[in-house]
Protein backbone atom coordinates (compact mmCIF):
# COMPACT_ATOMS: atom_id res chain seq x y z
CA UNK A 1 0.00 0.00 0.00
CA UNK A 2 2.02 2.94 -1.21
CA UNK A 3 -0.86 5.39 -1.52
CA UNK A 4 -1.65 7.87 1.26
CA UNK A 5 -3.51 6.36 4.22
CA UNK A 6 -6.43 8.56 5.25
CA UNK A 7 -7.35 6.45 8.25
CA UNK A 8 -4.96 4.61 10.54
CA UNK A 9 -5.74 2.53 13.59
CA UNK A 10 -2.69 1.88 15.73
CA UNK A 11 -2.89 -0.78 18.44
CA UNK A 12 -6.52 0.07 19.27
CA UNK A 13 -7.87 -1.73 22.31
CA UNK A 14 -11.40 -1.63 23.68
CA UNK A 15 -13.07 -3.55 26.49
CA UNK A 16 -16.60 -3.64 27.79
CA UNK A 17 -16.45 -4.70 31.43
CA UNK A 18 -14.22 -7.75 31.57
CA UNK A 19 -14.70 -8.55 27.89
CA UNK A 20 -11.88 -7.31 25.67
CA UNK A 21 -13.37 -6.91 22.19
CA UNK A 22 -10.53 -5.19 20.32
CA UNK A 23 -7.09 -6.46 21.29
CA UNK A 24 -4.70 -4.24 19.42
CA UNK A 25 -6.24 -3.44 16.04
CA UNK A 26 -3.89 -2.07 13.37
CA UNK A 27 -5.36 -0.97 10.06
CA UNK A 28 -4.66 1.55 7.30
CA UNK A 29 -7.29 2.76 4.85
CA UNK A 30 -5.91 4.06 1.58
CA UNK A 31 -7.34 7.14 -0.13
CA UNK A 32 -9.67 6.51 -3.04
CA UNK A 33 -9.78 2.75 -2.46
CA UNK A 34 -12.33 0.36 -1.03
CA UNK A 35 -11.31 -1.41 2.15
CA UNK A 36 -13.55 -4.19 3.36
CA UNK A 37 -13.42 -5.42 6.95
CA UNK A 38 -14.68 -8.97 7.21
CA UNK A 39 -15.01 -11.38 10.09
CA UNK A 40 -17.50 -13.46 12.01
CA UNK A 41 -20.49 -11.97 13.80
CA UNK A 42 -19.76 -10.37 17.16
CA UNK A 43 -16.05 -9.94 16.45
CA UNK A 44 -16.23 -6.13 16.73
CA UNK A 45 -16.28 -5.07 13.07
CA UNK A 46 -18.90 -2.36 13.63
CA UNK A 47 -17.01 -1.29 16.75
CA UNK A 48 -13.98 -0.52 14.58
CA UNK A 49 -16.23 1.66 12.43
CA UNK A 50 -17.56 3.46 15.52
CA UNK A 51 -13.98 4.17 16.59
CA UNK A 52 -13.18 5.67 13.18
CA UNK A 53 -16.38 7.75 13.28
CA UNK A 54 -15.41 9.11 16.69
CA UNK A 55 -18.53 7.66 18.33
CA UNK A 56 -16.47 5.44 20.65
CA UNK A 57 -13.10 6.22 22.20
CA UNK A 58 -10.47 3.49 22.48
CA UNK A 59 -9.17 2.40 25.89
CA UNK A 60 -5.68 2.65 24.41
CA UNK A 61 -4.13 3.11 20.99
CA UNK A 62 -4.72 5.74 18.33
CA UNK A 63 -7.33 6.35 15.68
CA UNK A 64 -5.88 8.76 13.13
CA UNK A 65 -8.06 10.36 10.47
CA UNK A 66 -6.18 12.66 8.11
CA UNK A 67 -3.31 12.37 10.60
CA UNK A 68 -5.33 13.63 13.57
CA UNK A 69 -5.82 11.49 16.65
CA UNK A 70 -9.58 11.49 17.31
CA UNK A 71 -9.04 11.05 21.08
CA UNK A 72 -6.93 14.20 21.32
CA UNK A 73 -8.88 16.70 19.27
CA UNK A 74 -11.58 19.16 20.28
CA UNK A 75 -15.27 18.68 19.51
CA UNK A 76 -15.03 21.32 16.80
CA UNK A 77 -12.09 19.57 15.10
CA UNK A 78 -13.96 16.28 15.24
CA UNK A 79 -16.94 18.04 13.66
CA UNK A 80 -14.67 19.33 10.87
CA UNK A 81 -13.30 15.85 10.21
CA UNK A 82 -16.82 14.46 10.12
CA UNK A 83 -17.66 16.96 7.38
CA UNK A 84 -15.75 14.57 5.11
CA UNK A 85 -17.79 11.54 6.17
CA UNK A 86 -20.83 9.84 4.79
CA UNK A 87 -22.24 6.87 6.70
CA UNK A 88 -24.66 4.16 5.73
CA UNK A 89 -25.75 2.52 8.98
CA UNK A 90 -26.72 -1.11 9.31
CA UNK A 91 -30.40 -0.24 9.71
CA UNK A 92 -30.01 2.94 7.60
CA UNK A 93 -30.82 5.09 10.73
CA UNK A 94 -33.28 7.25 8.80
CA UNK A 95 -35.24 9.85 10.73
CA UNK A 96 -38.57 8.08 10.93
CA UNK A 97 -40.65 11.21 11.43
CA UNK A 98 -39.29 12.75 8.20
CA UNK A 99 -40.09 11.94 4.60
CA UNK A 100 -37.50 10.42 2.27
CA UNK A 101 -36.95 13.86 0.72
CA UNK A 102 -36.43 15.57 4.09
CA UNK A 103 -34.06 12.82 5.22
CA UNK A 104 -31.81 13.36 2.21
CA UNK A 105 -32.15 17.14 2.40
CA UNK A 106 -31.27 17.32 6.11
CA UNK A 107 -27.45 17.54 5.79
CA UNK A 108 -27.85 20.23 3.12
CA UNK A 109 -30.26 22.24 5.26
CA UNK A 110 -28.15 21.97 8.40
CA UNK A 111 -24.65 22.22 7.01
CA UNK A 112 -24.93 24.50 4.00
CA UNK A 113 -26.58 27.79 3.17
CA UNK A 114 -28.08 26.60 -0.09
CA UNK A 115 -31.50 27.83 -1.11
CA UNK A 116 -34.45 25.42 -1.06
CA UNK A 117 -34.38 25.41 -4.87
CA UNK A 118 -30.75 24.27 -4.96
CA UNK A 119 -31.42 21.72 -2.24
CA UNK A 120 -34.34 20.35 -4.29
CA UNK A 121 -32.11 20.02 -7.35
CA UNK A 122 -29.37 18.14 -5.46
CA UNK A 123 -31.78 15.89 -3.57
CA UNK A 124 -33.67 15.02 -6.75
CA UNK A 125 -30.39 14.23 -8.50
CA UNK A 126 -29.24 11.94 -5.66
CA UNK A 127 -32.62 10.20 -5.47
CA UNK A 128 -32.51 9.60 -9.21
CA UNK A 129 -29.00 8.17 -8.86
CA UNK A 130 -30.45 5.67 -6.37
CA UNK A 131 -33.52 4.90 -8.53
CA UNK A 132 -35.80 6.41 -5.91
CA UNK A 133 -37.85 8.81 -8.02
CA UNK A 134 -41.45 9.00 -6.81
CA UNK A 135 -40.63 8.04 -3.20
CA UNK A 136 -39.87 11.57 -2.03
CA UNK A 137 -43.00 11.98 0.06
CA UNK A 138 -43.00 8.55 1.64
CA UNK A 139 -41.91 7.92 5.22
CA UNK A 140 -39.21 5.34 6.04
CA UNK A 141 -41.84 2.99 7.48
CA UNK A 142 -43.66 2.98 4.12
CA UNK A 143 -40.73 1.75 2.00
CA UNK A 144 -38.91 -1.58 1.74
CA UNK A 145 -35.62 -2.47 3.45
CA UNK A 146 -33.66 -2.17 0.20
CA UNK A 147 -35.17 1.25 -0.50
CA UNK A 148 -34.36 2.37 3.03
CA UNK A 149 -30.72 1.42 2.47
CA UNK A 150 -30.69 3.37 -0.78
CA UNK A 151 -32.23 6.41 0.93
CA UNK A 152 -29.53 6.04 3.61
CA UNK A 153 -26.90 5.94 0.90
CA UNK A 154 -28.42 8.97 -0.86
CA UNK A 155 -28.26 10.84 2.46
CA UNK A 156 -24.68 9.68 3.05
CA UNK A 157 -23.62 10.91 -0.40
CA UNK A 158 -25.62 14.13 -0.60
CA UNK A 159 -22.67 16.33 0.41
CA UNK A 160 -20.21 14.43 -1.81
CA UNK A 161 -18.12 13.12 1.11
CA UNK A 162 -14.50 12.05 0.72
CA UNK A 163 -14.91 8.92 2.86
CA UNK A 164 -18.03 6.77 2.96
CA UNK A 165 -18.59 4.08 5.59
CA UNK A 166 -20.91 1.15 5.05
CA UNK A 167 -21.96 -0.89 8.07
CA UNK A 168 -23.27 -4.24 6.82
CA UNK A 169 -24.87 -2.68 3.72
CA UNK A 170 -26.68 -5.82 2.63
CA UNK A 171 -27.69 -7.41 5.94
CA UNK A 172 -31.33 -8.41 5.92
CA UNK A 173 -31.70 -8.06 2.16
CA UNK A 174 -32.36 -10.83 -0.34
CA UNK A 175 -29.90 -11.65 -3.14
CA UNK A 176 -31.52 -9.36 -5.71
CA UNK A 177 -31.66 -6.39 -3.34
CA UNK A 178 -28.07 -7.03 -2.19
CA UNK A 179 -26.93 -6.97 -5.80
CA UNK A 180 -28.88 -3.75 -6.30
CA UNK A 181 -27.01 -2.13 -3.37
CA UNK A 182 -23.68 -3.32 -4.77
CA UNK A 183 -24.55 -1.93 -8.19
CA UNK A 184 -25.49 1.43 -6.68
CA UNK A 185 -22.28 1.41 -4.65
CA UNK A 186 -20.15 0.64 -7.69
CA UNK A 187 -21.89 3.30 -9.78
CA UNK A 188 -21.68 6.04 -7.15
CA UNK A 189 -18.06 5.33 -6.30
CA UNK A 190 -17.01 5.50 -9.94
CA UNK A 191 -18.86 8.83 -10.29
CA UNK A 192 -17.87 10.42 -6.98
CA UNK A 193 -14.51 8.70 -6.38
CA UNK A 194 -14.81 8.43 -2.60
CA UNK A 195 -12.76 6.29 -0.24
CA UNK A 196 -14.95 3.46 1.02
CA UNK A 197 -14.77 1.44 4.22
CA UNK A 198 -17.19 -1.46 4.22
CA UNK A 199 -17.93 -3.73 7.15
CA UNK A 200 -19.51 -6.90 5.89
CA UNK A 201 -19.76 -10.63 6.25
CA UNK A 202 -21.15 -11.07 2.77
CA UNK A 203 -18.16 -13.08 1.57
CA UNK A 204 -17.29 -13.91 -1.22
CA UNK A 205 -19.56 -11.40 -3.00
CA UNK A 206 -18.13 -8.36 -1.22
CA UNK A 207 -14.60 -9.27 -2.40
CA UNK A 208 -15.55 -8.23 -5.93
CA UNK A 209 -15.91 -4.63 -4.74
CA UNK A 210 -12.83 -4.59 -2.53
CA UNK A 211 -9.40 -3.18 -3.22
CA UNK A 212 -8.25 -4.40 0.17
CA UNK A 213 -9.70 -6.97 2.53
CA UNK A 214 -8.97 -7.03 6.27
CA UNK A 215 -9.97 -9.96 8.46
CA UNK A 216 -10.88 -9.25 12.07
CA UNK A 217 -10.46 -12.34 14.21
CA UNK A 218 -10.40 -12.49 18.02
CA UNK A 219 -10.03 -8.74 18.30
CA UNK A 220 -7.06 -8.45 15.94
CA UNK A 221 -6.82 -7.56 12.23
CA UNK A 222 -5.05 -10.60 10.84
CA UNK A 223 -3.91 -8.87 7.66
CA UNK A 224 -5.06 -6.32 5.10
CA UNK A 225 -4.54 -7.71 1.58
CA UNK A 226 -5.86 -7.43 -1.95
CA UNK A 227 -8.71 -9.88 -2.61
CA UNK A 228 -6.41 -12.14 -4.63
CA UNK A 229 -3.73 -12.16 -1.94
CA UNK A 230 -6.42 -12.67 0.69
CA UNK A 231 -7.75 -15.79 -1.01
CA UNK A 232 -4.25 -17.24 -1.44
CA UNK A 233 -2.90 -16.16 1.96
CA UNK A 234 -0.81 -18.60 4.00
CA UNK A 235 -2.00 -17.07 7.26
CA UNK A 236 -3.77 -20.04 8.88
CA UNK A 237 -6.60 -17.88 10.26
CA UNK A 238 -7.28 -16.23 6.88
CA UNK A 239 -6.93 -19.58 5.15
CA UNK A 240 -9.50 -21.13 7.46
CA UNK A 241 -11.84 -18.19 7.01
CA UNK A 242 -11.55 -18.39 3.22
CA UNK A 243 -12.18 -22.12 3.28
CA UNK A 244 -15.15 -21.77 5.61
CA UNK A 245 -16.80 -18.93 3.71
CA UNK A 246 -15.81 -19.85 0.15
CA UNK A 247 -15.36 -23.58 0.46
CA UNK A 248 -18.59 -24.34 -1.34
CA UNK A 249 -17.41 -22.42 -4.39
CA UNK A 250 -14.11 -24.29 -4.51
CA UNK A 251 -15.90 -27.58 -4.06
CA UNK A 252 -18.35 -26.85 -6.85
CA UNK A 253 -15.49 -25.70 -9.10
CA UNK A 254 -13.57 -28.91 -8.42
CA UNK A 255 -16.68 -30.99 -9.09
CA UNK A 256 -17.28 -29.10 -12.34
CA UNK A 257 -13.68 -29.75 -13.41
CA UNK A 258 -14.07 -33.44 -12.59
CA UNK A 259 -17.32 -33.53 -14.57
CA UNK A 260 -15.55 -31.91 -17.53
CA UNK A 261 -12.76 -34.53 -17.35
CA UNK A 262 -15.29 -37.38 -17.15
CA UNK A 263 -17.11 -36.02 -20.20
CA UNK A 264 -14.01 -36.11 -22.40
CA UNK B 1 -19.56 -8.71 52.98
CA UNK B 2 -17.15 -7.50 50.34
CA UNK B 3 -19.93 -7.79 47.76
CA UNK B 4 -22.14 -5.56 49.85
CA UNK B 5 -19.48 -2.85 49.88
CA UNK B 6 -18.95 -3.37 46.15
CA UNK B 7 -22.66 -2.94 45.53
CA UNK B 8 -22.84 0.21 47.67
CA UNK B 9 -19.74 1.63 45.96
CA UNK B 10 -21.07 0.71 42.52
CA UNK B 11 -24.40 2.38 43.25
CA UNK B 12 -22.68 5.50 44.54
CA UNK B 13 -20.29 5.73 41.59
CA UNK B 14 -23.08 5.15 39.07
CA UNK B 15 -25.16 7.97 40.52
CA UNK B 16 -22.26 10.40 40.75
CA UNK B 17 -21.38 9.51 37.17
CA UNK B 18 -24.98 10.04 36.07
CA UNK B 19 -25.21 13.38 37.87
CA UNK B 20 -22.03 14.56 36.15
CA UNK B 21 -23.37 13.40 32.80
CA UNK B 22 -26.65 15.24 33.34
CA UNK B 23 -24.79 18.40 34.37
CA UNK B 24 -22.59 18.38 31.27
CA UNK B 25 -25.63 17.62 29.13
CA UNK B 26 -27.46 20.70 30.49
CA UNK B 27 -24.43 22.92 30.03
CA UNK B 28 -23.76 21.78 26.45
CA UNK B 29 -27.45 22.08 25.52
CA UNK B 30 -27.77 25.59 26.92
CA UNK B 31 -24.56 26.71 25.22
CA UNK B 32 -25.77 25.25 21.91
CA UNK B 33 -28.77 27.62 21.99
CA UNK B 34 -26.39 30.52 21.38
CA UNK B 35 -24.49 28.83 18.54
CA UNK B 36 -25.48 29.46 14.92
CA UNK B 37 -27.46 28.62 12.85
CA UNK B 38 -30.45 30.28 14.48
CA UNK B 39 -33.66 28.74 13.19
CA UNK B 40 -37.10 29.78 14.32
CA UNK B 41 -39.24 27.02 12.79
CA UNK B 42 -37.96 24.15 15.02
CA UNK B 43 -38.65 26.30 18.10
CA UNK B 44 -42.19 27.06 16.90
CA UNK B 45 -42.75 23.36 16.27
CA UNK B 46 -41.63 22.54 19.80
CA UNK B 47 -43.78 25.32 21.27
CA UNK B 48 -46.69 23.61 19.52
CA UNK B 49 -45.68 20.19 20.92
CA UNK B 50 -44.89 21.31 24.48
CA UNK B 51 -47.21 24.31 24.74
CA UNK B 52 -50.20 24.23 22.42
CA UNK B 53 -50.88 20.52 22.80
CA UNK B 54 -50.84 20.92 26.60
CA UNK B 55 -53.44 23.70 26.67
CA UNK B 56 -56.46 21.43 26.97
CA UNK B 57 -55.11 19.50 29.95
CA UNK B 58 -54.00 22.79 31.56
CA UNK B 59 -57.47 24.32 31.10
CA UNK B 60 -59.15 21.25 32.52
CA UNK B 61 -56.91 20.79 35.56
CA UNK B 62 -56.70 24.55 36.17
CA UNK B 63 -60.48 24.87 36.25
CA UNK B 64 -60.96 22.00 38.69
CA UNK B 65 -58.08 23.11 40.92
CA UNK B 66 -59.63 26.59 41.18
CA UNK B 67 -63.05 25.07 41.81
CA UNK B 68 -61.83 22.91 44.68
CA UNK B 69 -59.93 25.87 46.11
CA UNK B 70 -63.14 27.89 45.96
CA UNK B 71 -65.05 25.13 47.72
CA UNK B 72 -62.48 24.45 50.43
CA UNK B 73 -61.51 28.10 50.84
CA UNK B 74 -65.08 29.32 51.23
CA UNK B 75 -65.97 26.71 53.85
CA UNK B 76 -62.75 27.31 55.81
CA UNK B 77 -62.88 31.10 55.67
CA UNK B 78 -66.56 31.08 56.60
CA UNK B 79 -65.63 29.58 59.98
CA UNK B 80 -63.67 32.74 60.70
CA UNK B 81 -66.14 35.04 59.03
CA UNK B 82 -63.62 35.93 56.37
CA UNK B 83 -65.38 34.82 53.17
CA UNK B 84 -64.47 38.19 51.72
CA UNK B 85 -60.86 37.05 51.46
CA UNK B 86 -61.76 34.13 49.21
CA UNK B 87 -60.53 35.94 46.07
CA UNK B 88 -57.08 36.62 47.47
CA UNK B 89 -56.81 33.13 48.99
CA UNK B 90 -57.61 31.44 45.67
CA UNK B 91 -55.43 33.80 43.61
CA UNK B 92 -52.41 33.69 45.91
CA UNK B 93 -52.52 29.90 46.26
CA UNK B 94 -52.65 29.54 42.50
CA UNK B 95 -50.17 32.23 41.47
CA UNK B 96 -47.51 31.48 44.09
CA UNK B 97 -47.77 27.73 44.40
CA UNK B 98 -50.36 25.57 42.74
CA UNK B 99 -50.30 27.14 39.28
CA UNK B 100 -46.58 26.63 38.54
CA UNK B 101 -46.37 23.24 40.29
CA UNK B 102 -49.50 21.62 38.89
CA UNK B 103 -48.98 23.04 35.39
CA UNK B 104 -45.42 21.66 35.45
CA UNK B 105 -46.60 18.25 36.64
CA UNK B 106 -49.19 18.17 33.85
CA UNK B 107 -46.59 19.15 31.24
CA UNK B 108 -44.23 16.48 32.60
CA UNK B 109 -46.86 13.81 32.13
CA UNK B 110 -47.93 14.99 28.70
CA UNK B 111 -44.88 16.49 26.99
CA UNK B 112 -41.96 15.31 29.16
CA UNK B 113 -42.76 11.65 28.59
CA UNK B 114 -43.07 12.29 24.84
CA UNK B 115 -39.72 14.11 24.73
CA UNK B 116 -37.98 11.29 26.59
CA UNK B 117 -39.50 8.55 24.43
CA UNK B 118 -38.75 10.43 21.19
CA UNK B 119 -35.10 11.01 22.04
CA UNK B 120 -34.72 7.49 23.48
CA UNK B 121 -36.00 5.96 20.24
CA UNK B 122 -33.68 8.22 18.25
CA UNK B 123 -30.79 6.94 20.36
CA UNK B 124 -31.53 3.22 20.08
CA UNK B 125 -32.23 3.42 16.34
CA UNK B 126 -28.85 5.15 15.78
CA UNK B 127 -30.52 8.37 14.58
CA UNK B 128 -28.45 10.40 17.07
CA UNK B 129 -25.27 8.63 15.92
CA UNK B 130 -26.29 9.46 12.35
CA UNK B 131 -26.65 13.15 13.26
CA UNK B 132 -23.21 13.19 14.87
CA UNK B 133 -21.66 11.47 11.87
CA UNK B 134 -23.26 14.08 9.60
CA UNK B 135 -21.45 16.71 11.71
CA UNK B 136 -24.82 17.96 12.98
CA UNK B 137 -24.73 18.72 16.71
CA UNK B 138 -27.61 16.78 18.32
CA UNK B 139 -27.70 19.26 21.18
CA UNK B 140 -28.23 22.12 18.77
CA UNK B 141 -30.57 20.23 16.46
CA UNK B 142 -32.75 18.35 18.98
CA UNK B 143 -32.27 19.80 22.45
CA UNK B 144 -31.90 23.56 21.92
CA UNK B 145 -35.38 24.07 20.37
CA UNK B 146 -36.95 22.04 23.20
CA UNK B 147 -35.24 24.09 25.91
CA UNK B 148 -36.26 27.35 24.25
CA UNK B 149 -39.81 26.13 23.71
CA UNK B 150 -40.11 25.04 27.35
CA UNK B 151 -38.86 28.41 28.62
CA UNK B 152 -41.40 30.20 26.42
CA UNK B 153 -44.32 27.81 26.94
CA UNK B 154 -44.19 27.09 30.67
CA UNK B 155 -44.83 30.66 31.95
CA UNK B 156 -47.69 31.02 29.44
CA UNK B 157 -49.23 27.69 30.41
CA UNK B 158 -48.88 28.62 34.07
CA UNK B 159 -50.58 31.96 33.42
CA UNK B 160 -53.45 30.18 31.68
CA UNK B 161 -53.67 27.73 34.58
CA UNK B 162 -53.81 30.62 37.08
CA UNK B 163 -56.47 32.60 35.19
CA UNK B 164 -58.70 29.60 34.60
CA UNK B 165 -58.19 28.51 38.21
CA UNK B 166 -59.23 31.93 39.52
CA UNK B 167 -62.38 31.81 37.39
CA UNK B 168 -63.02 28.27 38.64
CA UNK B 169 -62.76 29.52 42.23
CA UNK B 170 -65.02 32.44 41.34
CA UNK B 171 -67.62 30.17 39.75
CA UNK B 172 -67.85 27.97 42.84
CA UNK B 173 -67.25 30.58 45.56
CA UNK B 174 -69.40 33.37 44.13
CA UNK B 175 -71.67 31.58 41.68
CA UNK B 176 -72.51 28.49 43.70
CA UNK B 177 -71.80 29.29 47.36
CA UNK B 178 -72.84 32.93 47.30
CA UNK B 179 -69.64 34.76 48.31
CA UNK B 180 -69.63 38.47 47.58
CA UNK B 181 -68.49 39.18 44.02
CA UNK B 182 -67.04 42.61 44.78
CA UNK B 183 -65.14 41.33 47.82
CA UNK B 184 -63.78 38.41 45.78
CA UNK B 185 -62.17 40.67 43.18
CA UNK B 186 -61.22 43.57 45.44
CA UNK B 187 -59.39 41.31 47.94
CA UNK B 188 -57.56 39.68 45.03
CA UNK B 189 -56.68 43.09 43.56
CA UNK B 190 -55.47 44.33 46.94
CA UNK B 191 -53.43 41.31 48.06
CA UNK B 192 -51.79 40.03 44.89
CA UNK B 193 -48.52 41.90 44.37
CA UNK B 194 -45.82 41.90 41.75
CA UNK B 195 -43.60 39.70 43.96
CA UNK B 196 -46.24 36.98 43.85
CA UNK B 197 -46.41 37.07 40.06
CA UNK B 198 -42.59 37.14 39.94
CA UNK B 199 -42.36 34.06 42.15
CA UNK B 200 -44.77 32.16 39.92
CA UNK B 201 -42.88 33.27 36.82
CA UNK B 202 -39.48 32.19 38.16
CA UNK B 203 -40.87 28.86 39.28
CA UNK B 204 -42.49 28.17 35.92
CA UNK B 205 -39.24 28.99 34.08
CA UNK B 206 -37.18 26.72 36.33
CA UNK B 207 -39.71 23.91 36.11
CA UNK B 208 -39.77 24.19 32.32
CA UNK B 209 -36.00 23.82 32.22
CA UNK B 210 -36.11 20.92 34.69
CA UNK B 211 -38.68 18.99 32.66
CA UNK B 212 -36.81 19.27 29.36
CA UNK B 213 -33.43 18.71 31.01
CA UNK B 214 -34.34 15.53 32.86
CA UNK B 215 -36.59 14.05 30.18
CA UNK B 216 -34.29 14.68 27.23
CA UNK B 217 -31.14 13.65 29.11
CA UNK B 218 -32.72 10.38 30.24
CA UNK B 219 -33.72 9.62 26.65
CA UNK B 220 -30.35 10.73 25.29
CA UNK B 221 -28.42 8.44 27.64
CA UNK B 222 -30.83 5.50 27.46
CA UNK B 223 -28.00 3.25 26.21
CA UNK B 224 -25.99 3.96 29.37
CA UNK B 225 -28.79 3.05 31.77
CA UNK B 226 -28.01 0.54 34.47
CA UNK B 227 -29.21 -2.98 33.69
CA UNK B 228 -29.30 -2.35 29.92
CA UNK B 229 -31.24 0.39 28.24
CA UNK B 230 -31.81 -0.98 24.78
CA UNK B 231 -34.95 -1.74 22.84
CA UNK B 232 -38.54 -0.73 23.44
CA UNK B 233 -38.37 -1.97 27.04
CA UNK B 234 -35.35 0.20 27.77
CA UNK B 235 -37.09 3.27 26.37
CA UNK B 236 -40.31 2.58 28.27
CA UNK B 237 -38.38 2.08 31.53
CA UNK B 238 -36.37 5.23 31.08
CA UNK B 239 -39.51 7.24 30.19
CA UNK B 240 -41.18 6.16 33.43
CA UNK B 241 -38.02 7.06 35.38
CA UNK B 242 -37.83 10.45 33.66
CA UNK B 243 -41.43 11.33 34.53
CA UNK B 244 -41.02 10.25 38.16
CA UNK B 245 -37.67 12.03 38.50
CA UNK B 246 -39.01 15.24 36.91
CA UNK B 247 -42.06 15.24 39.17
CA UNK B 248 -39.94 14.73 42.28
CA UNK B 249 -37.44 17.38 41.11
CA UNK B 250 -40.30 19.87 40.57
CA UNK B 251 -41.54 19.42 44.13
CA UNK B 252 -38.05 19.56 45.65
CA UNK B 253 -37.07 22.65 43.65
CA UNK B 254 -40.43 24.20 44.52
CA UNK B 255 -39.50 24.10 48.19
CA UNK B 256 -36.06 25.59 47.65
CA UNK B 257 -37.29 28.27 45.25
CA UNK B 258 -40.04 29.25 47.68
CA UNK B 259 -37.59 29.48 50.55
CA UNK B 260 -35.34 31.74 48.47
CA UNK B 261 -38.04 33.91 46.94
CA UNK B 262 -40.42 34.24 49.87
Amino acid sequence: MNARPVIQLIDVRKSFGSQEVLRGVNLSVVEGKTTVIVGGSGQGKSLILKHILGLVKPDSGQVLVYGKDLSRISGRELQEIRMNFGVLFQNAALFDSMTVYDNVALPLRERTRLSEEEIRRIVTEKLEMMDLEGSENKYPAQISGGMRKRVGLARALVLNPKIVFFDEPTTGLDVAKSNEIYRVFFRTQSILGYTAVIVSHDVPKILKLADYVALLHQGVIQDCLTPEEFQLSDNPVIKEYVETTMGAIYTSEILEEEDEKDRY
Amino acid sequence: MLRLFEAIGGFFLYNVNQLGRLGIFLFVSLVSIFKPPYKVSPVIKQIYVIGSLSIFVILFTGAFTGMVLGLQGYNTLKKFGSEGLLGSAVALSLIRELGPVLAALMVTGRAGSAICAEIGIMRISEQIDALECMAIDPHKYIMAPKFLAAVISMPLLTAIFDVIGIFGGYAIGVGLLGANEGAFFSSMYKDVEFDDIYMGLVKSLVFGLLIVWICSAKGYFVHLERGGGFGAEGVSRVTTTAVVLSSVAILVFDYFLTSVLI
